[in-house]
């Protein structure tokens, strides 16, 4: 593990719960969207914070991409759980909400998940095209 | 009463869907990303449309997009059956155990204790966090 390989981990951890908290922000000021009126849907895009929601989700896709393409899948999946961590800690300092007992119970086992997978290597075995450009050489 | 027992057999059959498209989707994308090779050190060399173009061709790529698709809708499906705080929780937390069975069958990953231990954890953690 190098420091652009934690870079892409945190994005995977921060990107995600920044914009799903940045979609529902928007998606609330725009208020109850029909299934059936699709241009309303379509316009949604137009409010800034879903704009930039998507344009999180967006950076989330890609660093999620770029870890799976070296790293195992187990290794991905419960290092980037800090994200569930971060979206409750958003909504009690900045949202204020109140975070019960349970929950910072939960907060502490996923965050021991985390330490866990972190502690061990991010890849078990060897694909026939785990060098890069090997496929890249039929494109 | 068997309205309820609808209600909570629909929710059900939408988490099982979620969590077997979902695993799926992530197994794919998974199979496909290590066929391309490390997208950062290709980014370098031969340029980001060079990569978007590669991971656009991959089949395992293309399924695996898919598969998140009805996951995603499946989950939409099970909301309109059940709470979130219900239908949240439980999908999220049984997909990453299915991703840590799904990985070591088809991906051979060496799913070791201490990775069996940070799903389980995980898993645990998300379901106390909707509390």
């Amino acid at each position: 593990m190098n420091f652009r390989k934690y870079l892409v981990l945190a994005g995977v951890t921060v990107f995600a719960p920044v914009g799903d908290s940045l979609l529902s922000y928007g998606m609330k000021q725009l208020g109850n969207i029909s299934l059936h009126d699709f241009g309303g849907l379509l316009l949604a895009i137009a409010n800034p914070w879903v704009g930039l929601g998507i344009v999180f989700l967006l950076g989330f896709f890609a660093s999620y991409m770029s870890a799976l393409s070296w790293a195992d899948l187990t290794y991905v999946l419960p290092a980037s759980s800090l994200g569930y961590v971060l979206l409750a800690l958003i909504a009690r300092f900045a949202l204020h909400e109140r975070i019960s007992i349970m929950r910072w119970f939960g907060i502490a086992l996923v965050s021991s998940g985390v330490g866990f997978v972190t502690s061990g290597p991010e890849k078990t075995h060897r694909t026939r095209n785990s060098a890069p450009g090997e496929v890249a050489g039929h494109l | 009463m068997i309205r309820h027992a609808i209600s909570n057999l629909n929710a059900w059959l939408a988490i099982l869907a979620v969590v077997i498209s979902s695993s799926a989707g992530d197994v794919l994308l998974s199979r496909a990303m290590k066929q391309i090779g490390d997208l950062g050190q290709l980014r370098a060399r031969r340029g980001l449309v060079f990569v978007i173009l590669l991971m656009l061709r991959n089949r395992y790529f293309l399924i695996g997009v898919g598969c998140l698709a009805v996951s995603f809708y499946s989950l939409l499906y099970g909301l309109s059956w059940n709470d979130v705080s219900l239908i949240g929780p439980a999908a999220a937390s049984l997909t990453f155990v299915a991703n840590a069975i799904a990985a070591r069958f088809f991906l051979h990953e060496h799913v070791d204790g201490r990775r069996w231990a940070a799903a389980l954890l995980v898993a645990a953690g998300v379901v106390l966090m909707a509390f």
